[in-house]
């Protein structure tokens, strides 16, 4: 129904003796939210670093929006338009919220260091978008009024969802959330649905990973579920919720397993 | 600029300008102490770059200064035209470059230096960082002291003399100058051309500081990793940096060479890096006013602390010598700092100092 934009197939990564992926794959389509959800050390994490390039893999075939990208260096991932936060908050804790953002934008812009000593018309102008872009992205997510503040001055609930701000700075065409649900509460769980559909409304598409099976299953089109490293389901969210695997993966089966 | 900052302006720029004529006065010795702080506040704001902005630890700073300064003592002094034969033939009158050209060239040379210095260093993070810059600036000064041999190019621990003295418009900072009745000595000269030198290094550190650039910098320096994960490259970023940074080490030690007439390896030594950085994390790391009074302050303290020494030296009947006593009082004014002020005398406002009134999610503690 929807074009394919990032496609992803046998990815393996080893650690010393831990195999911890083998022959993974997982299709997002454009404008989707997919959920990638598994019991604690299943190698969702691992996945995700592998697929924005934080960690080489040891095999893997790569391709985004119909072009096969390496994840070699992290910032080309980034340039290639995946971006990512992190499960534990990685802010720039010392600047404040608005240059936070601004940051984001660094890699879509491109004056020049001389052009910033002499100030030319295009650094001016640049510096205004860039300003502008920044504020409106604030606005988004809902942090209007702190822009000015430190990032490590804002409460947890704004954190995350400045680091998405931050993300979405760069103009991604995929963005990866990390547990972006990790140690909210109720109300601001509510909000952050309500903002990864607006990022999906945008026409972006959303790679999730999340323990909080509720969330994951009312918001996401797709799931892929890991299991010791191997991909044990992948479809729609109902599908998958009464697949006997997953249930095994997740509860432990009855039996011995040998 | 908009009115009510206009006036401090027009003040301390009077203040400055006025400055060496009263000093003067009390003894040129004193204009020399405020030429040199001004050439470690050169040194400190080129530093800053690099450890304030982008937070790589760089102790070996001083290389770059070296750099600069022998540059300058190579091309405007006799030294090499007398012992390299074909250049004396090449230039009968012995190289007298000016200054317009070695100040570009310094800057460049040592940017130079700065990037190859900083290549091997990239994927190096602080005290792994400081161990190796630290040894590529003794590295540096070694070299400067052993390359007398076979081809003398430094002249080794004697050091180059005669260098050139600047000269502006034609006419020589060496000499004193007679404008409106009142005698210029060459110390004052110098002020206002170090002057000048320095406020375009605060408009360039400024100017950056404010830019996509010196934001780049800074979020390198408060997350690698994110950082790149944004899509910076920051292997270009820190190179920048380095390279940068070191320019203004290349300039100041142009005209440390050419103010001085001499250099010789002994000026370039770790004390010297060390004292630097000190004044960079003493004033507020990344802050540039901050880091201008750090400089200042290390930079004439010592000065000051000679005249205060030399009676408690009378005193002791002589066991407290003056160098030590010195030492051990600016150690003692670091630990105090460091103890009563932990982000440096003059740290960069902090966010938090200017929270919305409307704001209730301030403090995550």
């Amino acid at each position: 129904m929807s074009s394919p934009l990032l496609t992803v197939s046998g990815v393996s990564k080893r650690f010393g003796g831990v195999q911890a992926l083998s022959d993974v794959a997982l299709h997002i389509s454009a404008g989707q939210i997919h959920g990638l959800i598994g019991p604690n050390g299943a190698g969702k994490t691992t996945f995700f670093n592998v697929i924005t390039g934080l960690v080489p893999s040891d095999q893997g075939r790569f391709e985004l929006a119909g072009s096969p990208y390496k994840p070699s260096a992290v910032h080309k991932v980034a340039q290639a338009g995946i971006a990512r936060t992190f499960q534990n908050i990685r802010l720039f804790a010392d600047m404040s919220a608005l240059d936070n953002v601004r940051v984001g934008r660094h890699v879509r812009t491109k004056v020049g260091w001389w052009q910033a000593l002499l100030r030319t018309k295009a650094f001016t102008h640049e510096e205004g978008t860039i300003t502008r872009d920044a504020q409106a992205l604030l606005d988004f997510v809902g942090l209007s009024g702190k822009a000015h503040q430190a990032a490590h001055t804002l409460s947890y609930g704004d954190q995350r969802r400045l680091e998405i701000a931050r993300a979405l700075a760069t103009e991604p065409k995929l963005l990866a959330l990390d547990e972006p649900a990790a140690g909210m509460n109720a109300t601001e769980k509510l909000q952050l649905r309500e903002l990864i559909e607006r990022i999906r409304a945008q026409g972006k598409a959303v790679l999730l990973i999340e323990h909080d099976v509720k969330l994951v299953m009312g918001l996401c089109d797709q799931v892929t579920v890991l299991d010791q490293g191997k991909r044990i389901a992948h479809g729609l969210p109902a599908d998958v919720q009464c697949d006997p695997g997953v249930i095994t993966a997740y509860l432990g089966s009855c039996k011995p397993t040998h | 600029m908009n009115k009510n900052r206009l006036l401090p302006f027009l003040i301390s720029a009077v203040a400055l300008a006025v400055l060496p004529l009263l000093l003067q006065g009390v003894g040129e010795a004193w204009v020399r102490i405020v030429d040199t702080a001004l050439l470690y506040i050169l040194l400190a704001l080129g530093l800053n770059i690099v450890v304030g902005f982008a937070g790589l630890l760089d102790l070996g700073y001083i290389a770059f200064y070296a750099v600069g300064a022998y540059l300058f003592a190579l091309l405007g002094s006799p030294h090499l035209s007398e012992n390299i034969p074909a250049l004396a033939a090449l230039f009968p009158q012995g190289l007298h470059t000016p200054i317009w050209l070695a100040i570009p060239l310094g800057a460049g040379v040592a940017a130079l230096a700065g990037v190859l210095l900083g290549a091997p260093t990239l994927k190096l993070r602080g005290d792994y960082l400081a161990i190796v810059t630290l040894g590529f600036g003794e590295i540096i000064r070694v070299f400067m002291n052993n390359l007398d041999a076979p081809i003398n190019i430094t002249n080794g621990p004697k050091g180059i003399n005669s260098i050139d003295a600047i000269h502006v418009g034609g006419m020589s900072l060496g000499e004193p100058w007679h404008v409106l009745g009142l005698t210029l000595p060459p110390v004052t000269l110098h002020y206002y051309l170090f002057l000048a030198v320095v406020v375009v290094a605060v408009v360039m550190c400024l100017r950056l500081h404010d830019s996509r650039l010196g934001r780049a910098w800074m979020a390198i320096r408060e997350d690698e990793i994110a950082a790149k994960a944004m899509g910076l490259n920051t292997r270009n970023l820190k190179l920048l940096a380095f390279g940068l940074g070191a320019s203004f080490g290349g300039v100041a030690g142009v005209l440390f060479a050419s103010f001085q007439g001499f250099v010789s390896p002994e000026s370039f030594s770790l004390q010297e890096s060390v004292m630097v950085v000190a004044m960079v994390v003493l004033g507020g790391l990344g802050h540039i006013p901050g880091v201008i009074l750090g400089a200042f302050l290390l930079a004439a303290l010592p000065e000051v602390l000679r005249h205060v020494a030399g009676p408690l030296q009378a005193m002791t009947g002589g066991r407290l010598d003056a160098a030590i006593l010195r030492q051990l009082l600016v150690a003692l004014a670091m630990i105090g700092i460091m103890l009563l002020r932990p982000r440096g005398l003059w740290p960069s406002p902090r966010h938090e100092d200017r929270l919305m009134p409307d704001d209730t999610a301030g403090g995550r503690a």
